[in-house]
Formats: structure tokens, C-alpha cells, sequence
């Protein structure tokens, strides 16, 4: 049987992050990987937006931020328990979407990525100012999710490396299922249509206007669970989580790995996550490599290095 | 029967009329073609109808309904489709994917069962594959249907808008020079499928440049010289029409 891409896709993610911990030397190795899992995710939001509707956010790490304060927020002043905030979170941060959306999506590239710039900005200032409640920049703790000693009890003991590593593996496998299963939907395909041509997308009977606004709002959920998660492993939380330096991030490591495809995305995330750790052994040098890989790689691999990689091994073939 | 009517459209662009006072009527099963010598206002009248553009004065009424300026999407769910002169075709999508896009109406339902797969969007997607796929092996394009629409020959991508448009079954068609730049094979081709379209009980409008086509396929034909109908009726009858002449030849020609 040929597997289709997505299956392959999904199966390769989780033979990766099944069999990755073998080779791992230490203990530290899981929280890089849950660390690249936790960007993966944001990133897989990136490519639904940007990379099939061809909208572009400046802005995301705002959503990031609501997902991480409401982990933070949510269980002390409520009473909520931390799972339950991650949905908090995301329903936050996707009525939130809806909402800035509406206006903001009548703009096209540029102009949209400043007001989403803007979006994120504001974001960003109200959990640096409002120190009533979120401290400010300082920063605050965030309490425990409490699964880990539930399936200790169970009787899988798992260090918290361990815990959290398959934890946002497992999160990151959802998120890819469902955008795969959205790219080949009738949603998906509209929006890669309306990236394509939105006048032709239009007489086609698509709302155009609707359905750049569904893209928003899924990438939003996204980033929003992706910051939960953050919070949560991290068990602190400052204002940079929602800050333009992480918004770039997404965006960066969702266009190095190819923006048009989920694979792309997520290897993207990886390298932009893992090349810092590798290139402290250069030091002061660190930044002027990782500028230069990325550099090249936009100069020589255009559509990110997954789509333009298998597309030579594809002519290859022929 | 009536089913669009064009009532007084005009519209103006920084004060210069660029179509004035155009008014027309397509029945289910006419091919109704719009001449003109360049810059004359065709596809602007077309832009006009199909929603893109907002008319000035004037009216269009599809099957009794007013749809003037209404937005192109809520006009495809009333029947109306169009193609374009410079081809917008999805170009990073398959062929297949392309013509699947024009089943839009018809397979789009809510996002959270697209997200999840469920067994409702499998279905909806299944049907629509199998229906772009019957249209591509109408159009003769189901060798390509994989590939990358970007990669298609001209004559090709004008035929995959075609089957694009075809996917929704519109009552109401408008075609902007969709023989445009093919071969005389392909110009054949595309006069055999626009008749089997109009056979079919769609009114097809039509903007084209090869008359040697408009007047073979068209039941009725209105000129447009300067933004303005200079002459309308049967190909036999607008050939003859001395405005229709000075039109396309100049005045000082006609009168000499």
C-alpha cells in the first residue's frame, strides 16, 4: 500500500519522537525536545495562516501569551484547574481572534502584518503593566498541572523531562493530524485557493472574508495551546512569552522549514531551536552563523527546506 | 424567458465614462457575445456584472432578483460564474485540486469537521473529487489532473477555467475572451464546449476578439464602441450595421 503524504507525514513525526530519546545523552536532552515540540506547534498555526491563506501576523506571541498567563491566572484566581486554563486560554485567545480579525483582515501584506504587530504590542503591554494581576515583567509562577503524579499513581513513573516531552510530543502530533486533515478539506483548500487568487477564490462562491477569519482564529488556538504548555513545563511565565522577539520566532522558523507545509513548519521549529544549543560552542559567533544559515537557506531554498528539498529528490526520481 | 438583464450599467472611472447606459438580456440556452474594439468597455462591462466592480448608475437582475454590485460569492450561490481574461487560475494547486475549488458550494460545511476529519467532510470531499474528476475527462484534461496548474500550456489553463467555472453549474456564465491567445485546434475545441454549455440550458455570455468564432456560436450580440451600445441583434444583422463598420474599421473607412 503507498502511504499518502499525510500519513507518511504523521508516521515519520511519531517514529521521530518515539525513538529520538534512545540517542539522548542526558536527561536535559527532553526539554530541548519538548522546547522544539512547544514552537512546533505555534509554527503549525504559521503555516495554516500564512502559509495556506497567505496572511501574514507579526502578532501571534500574543496569543502565546494569553494561552501561557491564562495556566498562570486562571487556577489561583478562579479556582480553575490548569487543563481546564488551557482551553480557557484558547477560547480567549480565539474570541479574541474573532474579534481583531473582523477589521484587521480587510488589509493585505504588509499593512496586515503592522496591524497584527499592533495587535501583538498591546497584548504584550497589558501583561507588562497590569502588575495587579499579572506581576509584570518580572514575570510569575505557574502551578502544576498535576497529570504527572496521576499517571505516577497509575503506576507510569516519568521524570519530569520525560513527562513533558511526550506530553508535547502527543500535542504536537494532534496539531499536525489536524492540520493535515484540514489542508486537503474543503476549508483548506479554499484558503490555499484564496492565497492563489482571491478574485477567482470569490467567483468560485468563496467568502473570502470568512474564511481568512477561520484561519485566524485556528492559528490563534495554536499559539494559544502552545503557550499554555510553555507555562505549565516551565512552571514560570514572564511578558516575553507575548513579545515581538517570539512573534518573528514563529514566523522565522515557519518560512526557514517552508511555510507551505506542516512537515516544513515543524522542521523549521526544530532547527531554529535546536541550532542555538549546538552553536554556543562557537559563542560570540553563535548569532553571525544562525543569521548566515538562515541567509543562505532563503537564498538557495526559497520555499524553506522541506518543500524545496523534496522537490529535487522529486525531479531526481524523473 | 429572461433570466440576467443588464439595465442602464455605466460606471466611471476619474470622470471618463468608461462604459454609459448599456442595457441587454440573456435567456437560459443564448450565447450572448460582447464586441468591441479594445478599451471599449468589455471586460469593465463584465467586472460590472460579475460583482467586482461597483456599477455607477444602473441596474442587473438575475431571475428577478436585483443583484447589482452584489459581492462575487453570494452571485455564485444565485447561478452566476465567470472566467478571465488574464487567467486566474490557483496556480501552486493541482488541476484536480483547481476544479475541485469550483464545487466549493457544494462541499464546504463546518471547519471543525474539516479539522477532524470526520467521516461527513470525507464524504463531501469524495463527492467533489469525483465530479472535478468527470469534468476534467470532459475538457480532456484528466491526463494532467495531478499536476501543478502552474505547469499547464495556455490553451490548457484556459480550458481548466473553464471546468472550474462548469463545477458550479452556473445558470448564468460569462466567458471574458476565453480564446484568447490558442491555436486554432484549441479555438475549436472551446467553440464545441461553449455551444454543449449553452445546449445545456446556461446563458453564456461571451467577450471575444476572434469573430470569426462569435459569429459561428452566438445568438445574439451586442457592440460596444467608446463605453456605449453602438449596435445589437443577430450576427447577420450586426455585420451588416455601418456603426458596427465604423467601430472596428474607423469612420473615415465606413464612409468612404
Amino acid at each position: 500500500m503507498r502511504l499518502t503524504p499525510k500519513s507518511a507525514t504523521l508516521l515519520i513525526l511519531v517514529a521521530l519522537i518515539a525513538l529520538a530519546p534512545v540517542f539522548f545523552p542526558s536527561g536535559f536532552y527532553y526539554r530541548v525536545g519538548a522546547l522544539v515540540f512547544v514552537n512546533a506547534l505555534a509554527v503549525t498555526g504559521i503555516v495554516i495562516l500564512t502559509g495556506w491563506a497567505g496572511q501574514i501576523s507579526l502578532g501571534h506571541a500574543g496569543f502565546a501569551g494569553i494561552g501561557a498567563y491564562a495556566c498562570a491566572l486562571a487556577p489561583v484566581h478562579w479556582g480553575i484547574h490548569p487543563a481546564l486554563s488551557v482551553l480557557l486560554g484558547a477560547a480567549a485567545s480565539a474570541v479574541l481572534a474573532w474579534l481583531v480579525g473582523r477589521p484587521i483582515l480587510r488589509l493585505k501584506g504588509y499593512y496586515l502584518a503592522v496591524a497584527s504587530l499592533g495587535m501583538g504590542i498591546l497584548i504584550s503591554m497589558v501583561l507588562n503593566n497590569e502588575r495587579a494581576l499579572t506581576r509584570g515583567p518580572d514575570g510569575i509562577g505557574v502551578p502544576e498541572l498535576g497529570l504527572r503524579a496521576v499517571l505516577k499513581d497509575a503506576g507510569l513513573g516519568l521524570s519530569n523531562g520525560q513527562f513533558w516531552y511526550f506530553l508535547c510530543g502527543i500535542a504536537l502530533v494532534v496539531g499536525a493530524w489536524a492540520a493535515l486533515n484540514l489542508r486537503d478539506s474543503a476549508t483548506g483548500r479554499a484558503l490555499r485557493a484564496l492565497h492563489g487568487s482571491e478574485v477567482a477564490a470569490r467567483t468560485v462562491g468563496m467568502d473570502v472574508a470568512r474564511l481568512k477569519l477561520q484561519a485566524f482564529v485556528i492559528s490563534a488556538v495554536y499559539a494559544s495551546v502552545s503557550g499554555s504548555l510553555l507555562a505549565l513545563q516551565n512552571r514560570f511565565i514572564t511578558p516575553d512569552v507575548a513579545g515581538f522577539l517570539h512573534s518573528v520566532e514563529m514566523v522565522t522558523m515557519a518560512v526557514l522549514g517552508g511555510v507551505g507545509s506542516v512537515a516544513g513548519g515543524i522542521f523549521g521549529a526544530a532547527v531554529l531551536t535546536l541550532l542555538p544549543q549546538v552553536l554556543t560552542v562557537l559563542a560570540e559567533y553563535e548569532q553571525l552563523v544562525l543569521g548566515a544559515v538562515m541567509v543562505l537557506v532563503m537564498i538557495f531554498l526559497r520555499e524553506g527546506i522541506v518543500p524545496s528539498m523534496l522537490r529535487k529528490g522529486r525531479r531526481r526520481e524523473e | 424567458m429572461t433570466l440576467l438583464s443588464i439595465e442602464g450599467l455605466g460606471i466611471c472611472f476619474g470622470g471618463i465614462k468608461a462604459v454609459h447606459d448599456v442595457s441587454f438580456a440573456a435567456s437560459p440556452g443564448e450565447v450572448v457575445s460582447v464586441i468591441g474594439p479594445n478599451g471599449a468597455g468589455k471586460t469593465t462591462l463584465f467586472n460590472m456584472i460579475s460583482g467586482v466592480y461597483r456599477p455607477g448608475s444602473g441596474r442587473v437582475v438575475l431571475n428577478g432578483e436585483d443583484v447589482t454590485a452584489m459581492s462575487p460569492h453570494l452571485l455564485a450561490r444565485r447561478g452566476m460564474c465567470r472566467t478571465f481574461q488574464n487567467l486566474q487560475v490557483f496556480q501552486t494547486m493541482t488541476v484536480l485540486e483547481n476544479v475541485i475549488a469550483g464545487f466549493h458550494l457544494q462541499e464546504s460545511g463546518d471547519v471543525l469537521s474539516d479539522l477532524l476529519n470526520l467521516p461527513a467532510a470525507r464524504r463531501r470531499a469524495k463527492d467533489a473529487e469525483a465530479g472535478a474528476r468527470e469534468l476534467l475527462r470532459r475538457l480532456g484534461l484528466e491526463r494532467a489532473a495531478e499536476r501543478e496548474a502552474g505547469s499547464l500550456s495556455y490553451g490548457s489553463l484556459k480550458r481548466l477555467e473553464i471546468a472550474r467555472a462548469m463545477a458550479l453549474k452556473p445558470k448564468v456564465l460569462l466567458l471574458d475572451e476565453p480564446a484568447a491567445g490558442c491555436n486554432a485546434v484549441e479555438t475549436e475545441e472551446i467553440d464545441h464546449l461553449i455551444a454543449e454549455i449553452a445546449a445545456s440550458g446556461v446563458a453564456v455570455l461571451l467577450v471575444e476578439h476572434d469573430m470569426k468564432l462569435v459569429m459561428r456560436i452566438s445568438s445574439h450580440i451586442v457592440v460596444l464602441d467608446h463605453g456605449e451600445k453602438v449596435a445589437e441583434g443577430d450576427p447577420a444583422t450586426v455585420s451588416r450595421n455601418p456603426a458596427v463598420i465604423a467601430a472596428y474599421l474607423g469612420a473615415d473607412d465606413a464612409a468612404r
